[in-house]
């Protein structure tokens, strides 16, 4: 899932310059600087109010910035530059199809808005129906359709002009399990296939772990940008995890008696240590029986190193921490 | 730049950068026509909204215009019956229900909707602007047109009626409501609000238009009112190409006969579209 970084990497596409903006005093994105790579898929990671949604609207052209711009190709162009409008693709959270119209019509429509027409409007309708594997329910209004079958098709419409970057906010947000894994066989798929470039915001974690880099954005401002797996790497050691009836008398005691730092997120006591495995009989043996009721051991996932990197948690979707046995992945 | 080094064979690294693109002209007329065709297609798709458009305005002529008809008089407007009176009206008021309905969808779609693909799309705002007035106009235009099949009711007679004024006036009426309905939704930016912004003041707009009661028998100050509404030049407009200068002179003003009617509402509509240009182009 996670492929090492190509040894030569590709130039920035897009890069964005101290892109600053400003609401009623206070500063949503503050001096952003940011290289998205051609080719790669570059998540920006946050809570709500991180600036990754305002970030996207200044790039959708939505937004105007108080200061700063980006670079296109090495050009520096305005935001509002219809030669850079022309080369983007956009999956808004809320959605941009018209439910009235028929899946077709809506890529029409899409290809149309960008100057396509004619056989060549309807020539790449059918080839993204056909990508998303659609092209047999091309007819049938999509207000009718599922989350799932729209995020797709919101894909296709997004990529129907065949722009050079694909910009999503939130592009799954309250999709189940399989129509996430689905959203992104295709997003991946079309990626290679169409040779895009892709900037999305999330709070998922697993959402996360499947970009090829994370921007973690906290309070407007960039704190780190990285691979997924070097950012997890960063945080060294496991988590450990104690449910306890009281969880903040628990924490003081674990810090006095076994000088370890402990904390409490969430009613829990949370616990940062090298030696993960090595601690947990010395907890047992520290505490007499029904201090607390379970113990559970895990490696540092995404959520666990924006709870580090900012001090608060990434969102209600973040994972809740699972017992030692169920995780093996890396 | 791959553009300039794959100049005269197929480029097949990055076909996006190396296609014609389209010219900045070709754009803003493709932002156009979509918002235009889309508006017309969902108007068909919602039988509903057929169905309202044509018993709504036909229900208020019958019963609105029968409430009236045994109290009014208007001197010198001879054979003017309150029905017939009452008829410019109803056309003007299809036309801006038609006006605020499309304003209205705005601000949703702008939030949450198609409007936010074609606001982070290559036109320009004024082409928004354009488009969504024209999108909104037709279908304006084509209530007005079904409600006008019933005009014979309304004693206008066929080889009478001023087509080209008709036109004209229904037309530019349209453009210059939408134009208004856009500039005040967008900086409403809620249903609720607009809701408030309709009763307060587009529908005392249309009262005082000279729709429901002639200005000539209206106090000082509400004539003055009446005379500087946009509204009222399209309600005259409409009274003087279905029934004659002489009919129309009788219960409104002297500028009845003098055919402003055309050039106001022309100049309407470019300040209102200026308007909605200006506040949908301003990117916050």
């Amino acid at each position: 899932m996670l492929e090492s970084p190509v040894p030569s990497l590709p130039p920035p596409l897009l890069q964005l310059e101290g892109l600053t903006r400003r609401f009623a005093g206070r500063t949503a994105v503050d001096g952003l600087t940011l290289s998205v790579r051609q080719g790669e898929i570059l998540g920006l990671l946050g809570p709500n109010g991180a600036g990754k949604s305002t970030t996207f609207q200044l790039l959708a052209g939505l937004l105007a910035p108080d200061a700063g711009h980006v670079r296109f190709a090495g050009q520096s162009l305005s935001l509002s530059d219809p030669s850079l409008r022309r080369r983007m693709g956009i999956i808004f959270q809320r959605g941009s199809l018209d439910d009235l119209l028929s899946a077709r019509e809506n890529l029409l429509l899409g290809a149309r808005l960008y100057g396509l027409s004619g056989a060549r409007a309807r020539e790449r309708v059918e080839t993204m129906l056909t990508l998303i594997g659609l092209s047999d329910r091309g007819d049938e209004r999509v207000g009718t359709w599922s989350g799932g079958m729209r995020r797709r098709l919101e894909l296709a419409r997004a990529l129907v002009h065949q722009p050079r970057v694909l910009l999503m906010d939130e592009p799954t947000q309250g999709l189940d399990e399989g129509s996430f894994r689905t959203f992104w066989a295709h997003l991946k798929r079309l990626r290679d296939a169409e040779g895009i470039t892709v900037l999305l915001t999330t709070h998922r974690a697993d959402e996360a772990e499947v970009c090829d880099r994370l921007a973690v954005l906290d309070g407007g401002k960039l704190v780190a940008c990285d691979t997924p797996a070097a950012l997890a790497a960063r945080m060294g050691g496991d988590i450990l995890t104690l449910e306890a009836p009281e969880p903040e008398a628990l924490a003081t005691q674990v810090r006095e008696r076994l000088g370890l730092e402990a904390s409490v997120v969430e009613g829990q006591v949370r616990v940062e240590v090298a030696q993960g495995h090595a601690l947990v009989p010395r907890l047992v043996e520290a505490f007499p029986p029904g201090r607390f009721a379970s113990v559970s051991l895990r490696r540092p996932t995404l959520a666990d190193v924006f709870l580090q990197l900012t001090g608060r948690a990434l969102g209600a979707d973040a994972p809740a921490p699972q017992p030692v046995a169920k995780r093996g992945r890396r | 730049m791959s553009a300039e080094v794959s100049a005269g064979q197929p480029a097949l690294e990055a076909p996006a950068a190396t296609r014609p693109e389209p010219g900045a002209l070709a754009l803003q007329w493709a932002t156009v026509r979509v918002l235009l065709a889309r508006d017309v297609v969902r108007f068909f798709r919602q039988p509903s909204r057929v169905v309202g458009a044509l018993a709504q305005p036909i229900l208020f002529w019958f019963v609105i215009g029968s409430g009236f008809a045994g109290s009014f008089r208007v001197e010198g407007a001879q054979g003017l019956g309150y029905q017939q009176f009452f008829f410019p009206g109803v056309v003007t008021m299809v036309v801006l229900f038609s006006a605020i309905f499309a304003t209205i969808t705005v601000i949703e779609d702008r939030k949450e909707g198609f409007l936010q693909a074609v606001l982070a799309g290559p036109g320009s705002r004024l082409a928004v602007v354009l488009g969504k007035a024209l999108g909104s106009s037709t279908i304006a235009l084509m209530q007005a047109s079904l409600f006008l099949l019933l005009a014979p009711l309304a004693g206008v007679r066929g080889d009478t009626v001023n087509l080209p004024l008709l036109a004209a006036v229904m037309v530019l009426s349209a453009l210059a409501l939408t134009g208004m309905g856009m500039s005040l939704a967008w900086w409403v930016r809620s249903s609720a609000g607009y809701h408030a912004v309709m009763s307060i003041v587009l529908l005392p707009m249309w009262v005082l238009s000279g729709a429901m009661f002639p200005l000539k028998g209206a106090g000082p100050v509400m004539a003055w009112v009446m005379r500087l509404n946009p509204m009222r030049f399209s309600v005259e407009g409409v009274r003087r190409a279905l029934y004659g200068v002489e009919a129309s002179a009788a219960v409104g003003s002297a500028q009845s006969g003098l055919g402003l009617e055309v050039p106001v509402l022309l100049a309407f509509a470019v300040v209102f579209l200026g308007l909605a240009a200006f506040s949908v182009s301003r990117r916050e």
